[in-house]
């Protein structure tokens, strides 16, 4: 197990580099292939009417003159050991681990991100409670009864929530719940300064986020326990005089869940890389919206900070779900 | 044990009215399972009776389809429970230890299960469930039963692997049902059914997913371990082989009802159903020669939804031209006292029946 886990991370850490170099790539050789001179370059990373100077000083910050492969290494280097970055007036030190330095806001960006990071986890935390639960427990209740009212409604209730794209029911909800009746508030408050106002804040964008994922969870519960509640060891369940809750929960459910618990790990991880439109329509400052500035600014060094925590969270939810996987279902072996 | 003293070996005794009284500790009466489907009612078991008393065991022989399985599932309530068992249709009697099973309250009859009926399946692998060790599904199995803490539950375990043969049930008892063997976990599976010393053990074809080698060793031991709790069992298959020792009594299903029921030396060596003659045709023998040919039963079994009126097997019976007096095709046969007994359900003339088998049937054997 513990070996197990060991390669999996390295191999996880090996995964991480060939994304940064993909990401690194995109940003820094494409433009290059396409045309692009390292003055053009540099000038995208200033703002409007940019001087030479500035433009010499980015160009030897980011090294953009020097080779790929170089440019890369301090990347990376950056990350490990940290970097030191000449901003013309002033010398920026970048501590590890550095994901690089923003020119257009002056500013580091992992700092940015770490700031961030406890508005997105809030999001995708809160609405994954809502969206298990809430999904299980409709799937389960389908399947148990297939073809009945409450199946049939929540089928179409699922489809309606899987069609129904997020700026449509989080602006809906945004103008009923908060403009209308004001019940909920818009201003995004850390748990750790007032859990209540938090809680309020986050509501709609939880259920908002929930209504789409718990679709999908329904429908995966539902298919799930159908099959199960066919199989032969429910009948032994059964025969051995287990009460109808404790074969469909203790049995069924169990059975039910692998691919539950599959689906889950890579949506939370994705979740957690940022929860882009539902960020951006209810004004949440998390890592979504940080990227969707950066992408309208122009500002590559935070985009490629996003990518790689995006990737990274994706990465490790993929290795805990194998994981779990394995103490889910005992004929998993781990090697 | 009282009652098995009081009716000595009769397992089974006349269809019916004449015992209406007295009942077996096990007594079928005119049970009926009816599906509901979209193609039309399909008609599982359609008025089957028999008896059954403790220590005694009955085999129930037929094709599949022919609602042996079924039967066995009603007894146990089984096949209401889910979402396919919401429209079952079902009537008769079952009377177990004095209980009426049909009407009884659901909850009533989950509480016998597993208790005083216990269930034996086919395919252990499938029918154990993946996540949970063998001890942990005997120790639940237990404990429904019995309010006692986990640590005296999984002692019982421990004991019941022992006694089924299981080596260093020790250890064996956290292991999951994959690490089994077929032979083992369906082992594992008799000794969770066995937990609770019920006193009716249905196996539900107990030997088919199994070695040939192994199916030997399985049914010896349901053999022992009857003498030894003294339960009725019922054994359910299709391969009048493997009841031809371990039964007192045998029943012929087909298309849903009862063909021939006798002792099991009278369903051996004078059948007087036609496809009780076919099932013995199709069962290889030590005895004899290699080089003959089994001889199947021709068609296939009749659909359960338009159950041909009149005799079941008539449109596979290669003596349905054999003069029948003024009986009509459309007439359904109704079990007749052949023997000490000895039933079965044929229009042909005792006389006809008898000169079959000696002259047509037994040279072929």
């Amino acid at each position: 197990m513990i070996s197990y886990i060991i390669r999996r991370a390295i191999a996880a850490v090996v995964l991480l580099l060939v994304v940064t170099a993909v990401t690194f790539g995109i940003f820094f050789v494409l433009p290059k292939l396409a045309g692009q001179t390292p003055d053009q370059l540099a000038a995208q990373y200033i703002g409007k009417s940019p001087s030479p100077e500035d433009i010499a000083a980015v160009k030897a910050n980011l090294g953009l003159d020097k080779p790929v492969y170089e440019q890369y290494w301090q990347f990376i280097k950056g990350i490990v050991a940290g970097a030191t970055y000449n901003t013309g007036p002033t010398t920026v030190q970048c501590d590890m681990p550095c994901f690089g330095y923003s020119f257009k806001q002056h500013i580091e960006v992992w700092p940015q991100l770490v700031d961030r990071l406890p508005v997105t986890i809030s999001l995708a935390a809160g609405a994954a409670v809502l969206w298990l639960v809430s999904g299980v427990i409709t799937g389960v209740i389908s399947a148990l009864k297939p073809g009945s009212i409450f199946d049939r409604s929540a089928m179409g209730v699922a489809l309606a929530g899987v069609s129904l794209p997020m700026f449509f029911t989080g602006q809906l909800a945004l103008l009923l719940f908060s403009y209308q009746l004001e019940i909920f508030g818009r201003t995004y408050v850390p748990f750790t300064e007032n859990p209540s106002q938090w809680a309020n804040t986050l509501f709609l964008p939880w259920c908002s986020l929930a209504l789409l994922y718990s679709a999908i969870y329904a429908r995966l519960t539902r298919s799930g326990m159908l099959e199960t509640m066919n199989e032969d060891f429910i009948r032994t369940a059964r025969a051995k005089g287990l009460g109808e809750r404790k074969v469909v929960v203790k049995h069924g459910l169990r059975a039910a869940l692998t691919p539950i618990v599959t689906v889950f790990g890579m949506d939370i991880g994705l979740l957690l890389g940022g929860a882009v439109i539902t960020e951006s329509v209810f004004s949440l400052p998390g890592i979504g919206q940080y990227a969707v500035q950066a992408i309208t600014d122009n500002d590559l060094p935070p985009i490629l900070g996003v990518t790689l925590l995006a990737a990274f969270f994706v990465v490790l939810c993929n290795l805990v779900v194998d994981v779990l996987y394995a103490t889910v279902d005992p004929r998993v072996r781990l090697s | 044990m009282t009652d098995q003293t009081k009716t000595g070996a009769a397992a089974v005794s006349e269809p019916v009215p004449a015992s209406a009284d007295h009942k077996a500790f096990l007594d079928v009466r005119d049970l009926r399972v009816h599906f509901p489907t979209d193609d039309g009612l399909v008609k599982s078991v359609d008025g089957l009776s028999f008896q059954l008393e403790k220590g005694q065991t009955l085999g129930i022989v037929g094709e599949s389809g022919s609602g042996k399985s079924v039967t066995s599932l009603a007894i146990l309530g089984l096949h209401r429970l889910g979402a396919r068992g919401k429209n079952v249709q079902m009537s008769g009697e079952i009377w177990l230890d004095g209980k009426e099973l049909v009407g009884a309250d659901p909850d009533e009859v989950r509480r016998l299960r597993g208790r005083e009926m216990a269930m034996i399946f086919q395919d252990p692998l499938s029918a154990m469930h993946p996540y949970y060790t063998v001890g942990n599904q005997i120790v639940e199995a237990y404990r429904v039963h019995h309010d006692v803490p986990k640590k005296t539950a999984r002692k019982r375990a421990v004991e019941l692997l022992d006694r089924v043969g299981i080596p260093e049930p020790n250890k064996r008892v956290d292991s999951y049902p994959h690490e089994f063997s077929g032979g083992m976990r369906q082992r594992a599976m008799i000794a969770m059914a066995l937990v609770n010393n019920p006193e009716l053990l249905i196996a539900d074809e107990p030997t088919t997913a199994l070695d040939v080698t192994v199916q030997a060793q399985i049914l010896d031991l349901i053999r022992d371990l009857q003498k030894e709790f003294g339960s009725a069992v019922i054994i359910i298959t299709h391969d009048l082989g493997v009841v031809a020792e371990i039964a007192d009594d045998i029943l012929v299903m087909y298309g849903g009802r009862c063909v021939e029921r006798g002792p099991v030396d009278r369903i051996f060596y004078e059948p007087q159903h036609p496809y009780t003659w076919g099932l013995l045709g199709s069962m290889p023998r030590i005895d004899r020669e290699q080089t003959d040919r089994l001889i199947p039963v021709k068609g296939s079994p009749p659909s359960l939804i338009n159950v041909p009126s009149g005799c079941a097997f008539n449109p596979r019976c290669p003596y349905a031209d054999v003069p029948k007096g003024n009986i009509t095709r459309t007439e359904r046969p109704e079990l007749r006292e052949v023997g000490s007994r000895h039933f079965t359900a044929c229009h042909m003339a005792q006389e006809d029946r008898t000169r079959i088998w000696n002259e047509e049937i037994v040279p072929k054997l």
